[in-house]
């Protein structure tokens, strides 16, 4: 069996020293190895951005794509071969602004696919503009005055989208996040892991001590239930968005895959690429 | 006795107008005539001038008619509309319920048939278009038997007692045409057909049915006019073979989960218009770069921007072969007719996992709406080859190593590992890499990596690149189009063969790599050449300009009204330059 050393390779990331981002890579290795994958049997599928590298820093199948797109191409990935895990990763720039479509769609999809996003409310890999998840008044290069923008409430956009597994952690806290990782692979339906990231080169707002002062833990909060998505949303609106935990899962509703009319309970990768002529004549006799 | 006619059924969208055009289709097309079927719309549901101009033959046609030979019209504008195209002896049958009036300044003749208060006395004036498929076989001299079919496949399941009314109607019809008509009118009568069994398509249909048969099992699109179609058929057709087809967000997302499938090892397709290629082009250079198959349809419409999104143009060419930024090898094909189109779709996935490339099969609204006879379609012609896909066992790797997905080989092609595959991780990035996809910035690798991505397409293998009708070693002419134009331009050129003129028609089928070798010797043993393209610019004149020369020779004969070229436009202006 494969442990977290089987999912390492011989690259060395590009990040900054004592960006959060290494500890996103080794939770997902953690948990790859936890939940019994081989590398073979895991595809990451990430975005453009500091935070999109992560996929060449993984010994498993990978694809960097281009910027936003990270989550349609996970899904296709995942349609091709459902006995593949696929886990889409980015920064928040990626998947909250050029591709807040496909989040939002993905998220009511539900493709079994899991989502991590970096998220350090702001620009790094162009050298520090403002990021949808800038907080109102935040200065950067883009912003010189102060960003005049509302922040995106991105736990509480997936909750009203739709969706069926939603959890947010600290890059720092590197058990929880793993244990969150692996819930979102083992949840059957798309799972969303939005993680504070900080980014030490361009954000000197929400540093390390300040996700440390500002942040909750939802194990903290008695009483709270993830299975109840109005409790979810009260506590995210109580705490500004600032908890990490399981914030909300539903496991009832079924996966895309499972409600799909006559896909392929084995890979579609294995489907026989042939039809037979009795078959293609009834094609062809509907056009006569 | 005629071998060929023309009709055209007219009146608001949203009238049936479709329908009576399809019932009279498909029960002549079963007779063994030739059918070639256009319609005219608008891009509104309800309202607004819409035609359906059939035209039947005893042998292949492929175009749409100069004249018409019967209007039947259900409002005044579809006469007022259309009465120029009717020859002397032409007829419009009208519904007697708008008065209908004819132009003064037209030699046709007309009757006014009560359509809609036949079709009421009968129960419902929906029956109108049935009526008028009636009167249409009182002057064809058409036993409207051929009907019973037909009529009991679309309402059979409404019920024997719709069906029997629907069969009423289409008598209603014929019996008051035929008191109408009276001696002066010559009836129109066509000669027998063979009676063998056809198929009766539009162009996007024989694409979705090649994609099916090429082996494609997933697709991922938005819709869009005219390519939605293909999504259609195949949301039907997929899920019996175990595939899917998933309707997204966006046209980038269409494109790139067509990615991310067949970087998962399937056949995947994905289907637009210009608009939505337009939006696509970031993700086909990543196809390039990460040289991840993907094949894609542009159904060519009216452009820029929305255009003129319900009508024929071929403007998309240049934006096809160099759309999106960089430099990537790419293969770009313009199937001509029907046919084609469903033999080229299937290869187009045999030919994505060999070159590991972006396919374009490029249409226009022509071809993917025009309904055409097909002979019916050879499914042992169709091949699945996937190229240098690896699916035996691989070593392991030393030391953590990836395996060589992008090895520099001397066919440019590398082999190539998907998910799942033992041994076989490697990275894919959009970012320029080394040969086992980590990123590199070295000019050394670049120069290695871009020269490998081009030498895969230096030696397409491509069945028919040119289609040519070449009768004359040394020609007067030679007429040069793509895609839907293969119609006008084989009338044209029967016409001017009449005419004593020496011509040669070649059909470009393999847009890029651009054929020169293939079209050369034409171009050489030709006196004058036409390039016949619905655009403004003349992108296929300017890409033959480029890569055969003889600019001297070309005239560029354009078109960018909306309209199909008819083929007396070709026949004429080419008689005028010679």
């Amino acid at each position: 069996m494969a442990t977290f050393k089987d999912f390492r390779n011989s690259v060395k990331p590009n990040w900054c020293p004592g960006c959060g981002d290494f500890s996103v890579q080794a939770a997902i290795q953690r948990a790859a190895a936890n939940v019994g994958l081989e590398p073979e049997n895991l595809a990451v599928i990430s975005g453009i951005g500091c935070s999109g590298r992560i996929s060449g820093y993984i010994n498993s199948y990978g694809l960097h794509g281009i910027h936003g797109r990270s989550l349609p191409i996970a899904t296709g990935v995942k349609m091709a071969n459902r006995d593949l895990t696929v886990i889409a990763s980015g920064g928040d720039g990626d998947g909250y602004a050029i591709g807040m479509s496909h989040t939002i769609h993905a998220i009511r999809r539900n493709v079994n696919i899991t989502y991590i996003v970096m998220d350090n409310q702001i620009y790094g890999l162009t050298k520090g503009q403002t990021s949808p998840r800038s907080a109102t008044g935040f200065k950067t290069k883009s912003t010189p005055e102060g960003s005049i923008e509302q922040a995106i409430a991105p736990m509480e956009m997936a909750l009203t989208a739709g969706a069926t597994f939603v959890a947010q952690s600290f890059s720092t806290d590197l058990k929880d996040l793993t244990a969150l990782i692996e819930a979102g692979i083992n949840h059957d339906g798309f799972s969303l892991i939005n993680v504070f990231s900080p980014c030490v080169t361009y954000n000197k707002i929400n540093t390390y001590d300040w996700f440390k002062e500002n942040l909750t833990k939802l194990s903290d909060i008695e009483g709270y239930n993830p299975h109840d998505k109005g409790m979810a949303m009260q506590t995210l609106m109580n705490h500004n968005g600032l908890v990490t935990g399981l914030i909300y899962q539903d496991t009832e509703r079924k996966s895309y895959q499972e409600l799909l009319n006559g896909y392929s309970e084995s890979p579609l990768v294995d489907a026989d690429l042939t039809l037979d002529q009795v078959h293609f004549d009834k094609l062809v006799d509907e056009f006569m | 006795m005629i071998n060929q006619l023309s009709w055209k059924v007219g009146g608001q969208q949203g009238e049936g107008i479709e329908s009576t055009g399809e019932i009279f289709s498909i029960a002549l097309n079963r007779l063994g005539y030739y059918l070639y079927g256009y319609r005219h719309f608008s891009s509104r549901i309800k309202g607004g001038h819409t035609n359906n101009k059939i035209r039947v033959s005893t042998t292949q046609v492929r175009s749409i008619s100069d004249d018409l030979d019967i209007l039947v019209a259900f409002d005044q504008e579809t006469i007022d509309l259309n009465y120029k195209e009717l020859h002397e002896k032409g007829i419009i049958i009208a519904d007697s319920k708008f008065n209908p009036k004819k132009p003064e300044d037209t030699q046709a003749s007309m009757f006014a048939v009560p359509f809609t208060e036949r079709a009421t006395e009968l129960g419902t004036s929906l029956m109108k278009n049935m009526v008028a498929v009636g009167a249409t076989c009182a002057v064809l001299n058409l036993n409207i038997k051929v009907f019973e079919d037909v009529v009991e496949e679309i309402f059979g399941r409404k019920g024997k007692q719709v069906v029997d009314k629907n069969m009423e109607a289409i008598q209603a019809g014929f019996d008051v045409m035929k008191e109408q008509l009276s001696d002066k009118v010559e009836l129109m009568e066509l000669e027998k057909a063979d009676g063998n069994k056809r198929m009766f398509m539009i162009g996007n249909d024989a694409i979705a049915l090649g994609a099916l048969a090429g082996g494609c099992r997933f697709m991922a699109a938005y819709p869009i006019t005219p390519a939605s179609d293909i999504m259609e058929y195949l949301i039907k057709k997929l899920p019996p073979v175990g595939g899917a087809v998933i309707q997204t967000e966006d046209e980038i997302a269409a494109v790139t989960m067509t990615i991310g499938a067949n970087y998962g090892g399937v056949r995947a397709l994905t289907a637009s218009s210009g608009p939505g290629l337009s939006l696509k082009m970031e993700a086909i250079g990543l196809s390039g770069i990460t040289e991840t198959p993907l094949v894609i349809v542009d159904t060519q419409r009216g452009g820029p921007s929305t255009g003129l999104p319900t009508k024929q143009e071929q403007s998309d060419l240049m934006a096809m072969i160099y759309g999106t930024h960089g430099e990537i090898p790419k293969i770009v094909m313009a199937p001509s007719t029907v046919q084609e189109a469903f033999y080229d779709t299937a290869e187009a996935f045999n030919l994505a996992e060999e070159y590991q490339c972006p396919v374009i099969i490029l249409s226009d609204l022509q071809l993917s709406l025009g309904k055409q006879t097909v002979e019916p379609l050879d499914y042992s012609k169709v091949e699945i080859r996937r190229g240098k896909l690896v699916t035996e066992e691989l070593p392991e790797i030393e030391n953590k190593g990836y395996f060589k997905r992008y090895e520099v080989t001397e066919d440019g092609v590398s082999p190539r590992t998907i998910p799942g595959t033992k041994n076989g991780i490697h990275h894919v990035t959009g970012v320029e890499h080394d040969e086992t996809g980590k990123p590199s910035e070295s000019a050394l690798n670049r120069n290695a990596q871009m020269d490998k991505r081009f030498r895969k397409i230096e030696n397409l293998k491509f069945d028919t690149p040119v289609y040519k009708n070449a009768p004359h070693e040394e020609a007067d002419l030679l007429i040069v189009g793509f895609n839907s134009t293969r119609g006008a331009i084989e009338e044209a050129m029967a016409r001017l063969e009449k005419d004593g003129l020496k011509v040669n028609h070649a059909h470009i089928r393999l847009i890029y790599p651009f054929p020169s070798n293939e079209l050369l010797p034409l171009v050489q043993s030709a006196k004058k050449i036409v390039v016949v393209e619905n655009n403004a610019t003349g992108q296929l004149a300017n890409m033959m300009l480029m890569n055969v020369g003889h600019a001297e020779k070309v005239t560029k004969m354009l078109k960018y009204d909306g309209n199909p070229f008819l083929p007396h436009e070709i026949h004429t202006r080419c008689k005028e330059l010679v």
